[in-house]
This record gives structure tokens, sequence and C-alpha cells, in this order.
């Protein structure tokens, strides 16, 4: 009698494991790629072009409301090449420089890529990221409870948490000015741009226009649109004289970055039947256990 | 002669030097809360831009909830199945349960930026962040296992609520309570009892879920799509250890003679647990063919080699044996190795196997940290002492107890 329940237990369980992993294994590529509309807009980075004048810092600074020096001492302060930056509690974007064996180095603007399937808006435990339909992904200061799971699921290592703060710490990150973007204006790194190293526009136009330049030039170019493809694509668009490994893109794949676990949670939630499923198997497992039970004490 | 257990509140005094050492602990821990709470996650914690989570998460809440798993799965052998044997072990596990979720709840909260936000998502849903998953079942869940305490809270109570002086007029009224609370839940618990499985299997799985989005930062040997169930198999695993492991300590603690035919029944079910656990963990290296990055010493496969050897195949082969299921130490010993081997499982999980790409410096906890860590279950292991004093939660053999069956009256005896 203790062998029987016992066994029953085990299969049971296993039942459960198998069920489990094949609703994990089964969903994983089912999703179908969704299609972006035509009118996504985006910011082509043209890194040969681009001088470190980090100009494109301070008017951020200025159009979020955040403490600031003088624009001069953006052009001249050259120190701060010295080591790579990140974007931080009080600044959204930063400009490395990476030296190169050609004439000039190479300055990269960092800040957030604008994924067409963020990380950030699938994880988030209260829905406080969305995104918007030009592209854009903005963080809601109302809803966020300052878990800090953007941080761990961002591909790019982005959104930042105040952890000077002990009341109201925001996330900190690039919103792709849309409050200037939904009244007309361009974004402010892109209008003050002195040499046109960044490219405002349609994401689809951007990249023929990137696309056109690596023909012209494959000399000059490295052959590789960075946020073309990488999770999913993203709203921002880099091109570079050489590998972005070397200016430390992060490598990544063409799968969206919350592919695999959105589709783990839609397949344990669809229609909410594995939970109500279990629920009823194991409410008959005790009904017999016990119908059981009860027959043996009448025996 | 065979002795019936009942559960029955321990008689003993609360403060003894051990305790004295447990709330000098708590102390500790609780001012660092202070002043994490006065001026900021930074002021306290080692966190930074790149380590968004330390052992405030891998330590309370992952290995909390993983480590409280006895409740559930005890549950579901006693509840679910009917073993009427394991009866004596319920309400320690649910005890453990209930008392280890509420700190999960406590963790989560001082690790929340803005904690008093706790609420949110109860309100704002996402259907898709795992972590909202993880959330909203364990709050349900705490929930279902205060419900399943009540019948423990009313069995001491009906019948001796006796406030003395100015709050006598509650008496009657509160006894009415408990008796309706009684009446009430003891045709309906059921619905709890499945309900908090059915919670932990999906919460259980889903905290599996939460570093399955952090791909390109995790370190392979770890992160695989099947994380979810690794981490359902590991918590059925460690939930009939854990009981093992307490029962054990507070037989010892206050005295009492443990009982060891129920948990050698216990022990039998937790090799072939393991196994399938282990099984599943083999397999995934096998598929995924991460045995290559074993092939190079460094902090990570170092870590993932003691999780695994002496976290679960060790016990593995300890859980096997006759000698060690029927020995107290040997049950002591194996299943720490299980707890441990979870332990070490969860934090790989959230904090080795975690590689942002721009960290200048790796985490490794403050004081103030591993104070409020410690502190917590310091508090923890009070407040289940002050419980097993004031409740019915521990079973003692009792002979004034023995009802006359109709087995004795047959003369039989076992």
């Amino acid at each position: 009698m203790p062998n029987q329940n016992r066994r029953d237990f085990f299969k049971t369980s296993l039942a459960l494991g198998v069920t489990v992993s094949g609703l994990a294994s089964g969903k994983l590529k089912a999703e179908t790629p969704k299609v972006h509309p035509e009118d996504r807009m985006g910011v082509l980075v043209d890194t040969t072009v681009c001088i470190g004048c980090r100009s494109c810092e301070y008017a951020c600074k200025v159009a979020h409301n955040l403490p600031t020096g003088s624009l001069e001492s953006y052009h001249d302060d050259r120190s701060v090449f010295n080591k790579e930056r990140r974007p931080g509690e009080e600044v959204l974007t930063v400009v490395n420089e990476y030296k190169s064996n050609q004439e000039f180095p190479i300055d990269v603007k960092v800040q957030c890529m604008h994924c067409e399937e963020p990380a950030c808006v699938a994880s988030c435990i209260v829905h406080a990221f969305t995104k918007h339909k030009d592209g854009s992904v903005t963080w809601d200061t109302g809803k966020c409870i300052g878990c800090r799971y953007c941080v761990i699921a961002c591909p790019f290592q982005v959104p930042v948490f105040q952890y000077s703060k002990a009341l109201q710490p925001n996330i900190m990150k690039c919103d792709f000015c849309y409050d200037r973007t939904s009244k007309g204006l361009l974004p402010a790194c892109v209008e003050i741009c002195p040499v046109e190293a960044l490219t405002y526009g349609k994401k689809v136009e951007l990249l023929q226009v990137a696309k056109g330049r690596i023909k012209q030039k494959p000399d000059k170019y490295f052959d590789h649109i960075y946020g073309e493809y990488e999770v999913g694509g993203t709203s921002w668009l880099y091109l570079s004289s050489t590998n972005f490994s070397n200016l430390d893109f992060p490598k990544l794949g063409e799968d969206p970055a919350p592919a695999t676990s959105e589709s783990i949670q839609h397949g344990l939630f669809r229609y909410f039947v594995p939970p109500v499923a279990l629920y009823t198997l194991l409410g008959g497992i005790m009904w017999l256990t016990k119908r059981k039970e009860n027959s043996e004490e009448e025996e | 002669m065979q002795n019936i257990y009942k559960p029955v509140p321990l008689k003993r005094h609360f403060l003894t030097p051990g305790v004295m050492i447990l709330i000098v602990l708590a102390f500790n821990g609780l001012v660092f809360l202070a002043l994490r709470l006065i001026y900021g996650l930074g002021f306290v914690t080692n966190l930074d831009i790149q380590h968004p989570w330390g052992i405030w998460i891998a330590i309370d809440v992952a290995c909390g909830v993983a480590l409280a798993s006895g409740g559930f799965t005890t549950a579901a052998l006693g509840h679910v199945l009917h073993r009427e044997k394991y009866k004596v072990i319920l309400r320690p596990a649910l005890l453990t349960a209930m008392l280890g979720y509420t700190f999960v709840a406590f963790g989560v909260m001082v690790d929340l930026g803005r904690w008093y936000y706790i609420w949110h998502p109860l309100i704002y849903w996402n259907g898709s962040s795992p972590l909202f998953e993880v959330g909203i079942c364990v709050m349900f869940y705490l929930t279902v296992l205060y419900i399943e305490f009540i019948p423990v809270v009313t069995e001491r109570f009906i019948g001796k609520v006796n406030f003395k002086g100015l709050l006598k007029f509650l008496n009657i009224p509160i006894d009415s309570i408990l008796r309706f609370l009684d009446r009430s839940l003891s045709k309906t618990m059921f619905i709890f009892v499945i309900a908090g499985v059915v919670l932990s299997t999906l919460h259980q799985s889903s905290l599996g879920t939460l570093m399955v989005v952090a791909g390109s930062k995790m370190h392979p040997l770890w992160h695989t799509p099947i994380l979810p169930l690794l981490f359902l198999l590991s918590a059925i695993s460690v939930g009939f250890p854990m009981v093992i492991f307490e029962s054990l300590l507070a037989a010892r603690s206050f005295k009492i003679k443990p009982e060891m035919e129920v948990l050698t029944g216990l022990a039998r079910m937790v090799g072939p647990l393991l196994f399938v656990y282990f099984g599943f963990k083999l397999g995934d290296m096998v598929i995924r063919g991460t045995y290559v990055y074993l092939e190079v010493i460094n902090t990570a496969s170092v870590m993932f080699m003691i999780e695994i050897v002496f976290g679960v195949l060790v016990p593995l082969r300890m859980f096997f044996s006759e000698k060690v299921i029927h020995s107290k130490l040997g049950l002591f010993i194996a299943s720490s190795f299980v707890i441990l081997g979870i332990f070490l499982n969860r934090i790989n999980d959230f904090l080795v196997a975690y590689n942002p790409p721009y960290a200048v410096k790796s985490y490794f906890p403050s004081i103030g940290e591993i104070s409020v860590t410690v502190g917590f279950i310091a508090l923890l292991v009070l407040l289940y002492r002050i419980a097993i004093i004031i409740f019915p939660v521990i079973s003692l053999p009792s002979r004034d107890l023995l009802p006359k069956s109709k087995y004795e009256i047959k003369g039989e005896s076992k």
C-alpha cells in the first residue's frame, strides 16, 4: 500500500515535469516575428564622422533638466576619455573615445538603443516601460517600484537606478526626447551635433542611407550596421570603420532579448490552462486518495 | 504499545543563551535596515549600476522561497495524497513556510528602491513579466499559508479566550469568530490546500525564469531555457530535506525525541527526487554542450562543480543508503548537503553567473547587506520558537490520549 502511493507520487511529479518542459521547449520558436511599422523613427550614428566634442552630452542634460557646466567645458576637457564611461545617475548619454590605427581616434556615443522588442518593457513587473509608435522606449515614474529587474534584463546595460536617493529613486535612461519629438522638434543631441554625425529619420530610410554609405566607401566602413538585426533590431543604428567588438558593443544574437522568457510565460499561462489543469489534477488525486482511505477504514 | 502523536504547545522557557545571541543578531540587522531606509540603498549595500541585485534577492528571496518549499511538498504528501503517517510534520512545515514567506516578502520590500509601492503589482499588471508572476503568486500563497494556519489558532484558543479587565467584553465575540472560522474552514480547507500547491509550483518555476531574460549576460553553465523546470525540481527535492533538518534541529533544541520513522519515510523519497533533478541538470548540460566550460578553472566552473558534487551527488548517494537514512546524524548531514546545494545553486544563478558587460569590479555583499540578511534569519528563528511555545505545532507522543481502538479490543498490537 505505501509503495503504491509512492509510485503514484513519482508518476505525478514526473508527469508534471514533462508538461512543464514540453511547454518550455515547444513554444520557444512558435511566436512569429513581428513586422515593425514603416514610420518607426531612428537615429543613424556615423562614428567615422563624430569628433568627440561632447555637445550632445551637454544638450541632453539641458533638455532633461540635469545639472550641467558650460558647453565650452565639454569641448575643452579631453581627459574624460582616459577611461570608459557609462550613462549614470545624472547622465543619460556619454561619448567614449577609442584609439584606432587610422589618423583619428573613434568616438562612440552611448545611450539607450530603443530596441524594437525591448527586454525592459517585457520584464518590468508593473509595466512602467512603454514602447511608443515612433520607436522610443520611455519610463513611467508613476508606476516604478524600484525593483531594478530592467537593469538585469537590458542587453545593453543601459537603465541606471539612483542608488543615492532614499526616497523616489528614479530609473535614468535616454527617452529619445519623447517630449520634444512629439512637438515636432529633433532629439536634443541630434539638433546640437555640429558635424551631423547623428541623423534622425524614419528607420527604413536610415537603413538605406547606411547601406549606401557602406557601398560607396567600402574601404572606410566596416560592413555591418549595428542595430539592424541585433536583438531583433534597435531604433539607434551605428556605422563604424572597425569591428564593433573593438568599440565595446556587446555581441548579441538576432533573437529579441525577451523572446525566450516571454514565450515561457505565455506558454504557462495560455488561457490559464496549465494552472487550472494542475489544480483539477490535484483535486482529483485528493478525492481519489480520500475515498480509498475511507473505504479502507470501513473494511 | 503504540504512541499517538498529537500537536501540543511546548512548555519551555523562551530565553536561553542561544536566543540571546539571536536577539543581538536581529537587532544588528534592524540597525542596518534603518540606515537603508533613511539614507537609501547605495549607503548600505555594495550594489551598483552594473550589479542591480545582491544577496537580498539571491538569499533572502531566492533561497528563502526554495527552502520554504517544505510547506507545499508536505501539503501535497499529507493532504493531497492523504499519507496519514506524515500528518505530524505538516504543522511544523506549514509554520516554516508561513514564516519563511513572510520574510521573503520583507526581503523583497527592503530591496525595492520604492518599497512603499510594493502593492503596485496588484494594480499595474504585466503578464509577460516572470517577476510579476512571482510577485503575485507569492502574495497569494502567503495569504493561503496564513489561512492554512488559522485552524492551529482556533484549536488553541476556542473556549480559552480569556482577556482580563478592560478587554473583557471582547471574549465572547472573539470566541464566536474563532468558532465561525473553524467551522467554515473545516469544509473549505481543501480549496486552499490545492491552491497553495499550484501557486507554489508556479512561482517556484518562475523564479527560475527570472534570469532567462538576462541571456547574454549569464554564464552558459547556468543559463538554459529549462531554468524554470530546474528551479521547480530542485525546490521539490529540497522540501523534505529541509523538514528533516528542522525536525532534528528542533528535537535537539527542545530535547524531544525525533519521529525517526516519519523522517526515514521522508528520506526514502529524497533520493529519487534528487535523481530526477540531477538527470535534468546533466541532460541539459550534455544537450547544450556546456561541459566545455568545465575544462577551464575559474570561479564559475569551480562553483558549478561544488554545487553539483556536494549539493547533489554526495547527498544523492547518502539518501540511497539504508544506514544513513536510519541514523539521526546521517540524515542531518545528508539533508544539510541538499540544503547547501540549493543555497549554492540560487547564489550561483543570481550572482555568480551574472556577468554585466561593463562591470569594472565584481560584486561582494557589504557588512550592511550581510547584517540585514542574518538579522532576518535570526528574527525568523525567534518567531518560530515563540510560535511553537504558543501554538500546538510540534507533535509529542502521548499515552493519555490513546483512544481505545478496535485493534486493541481485538488484542492486536504493533
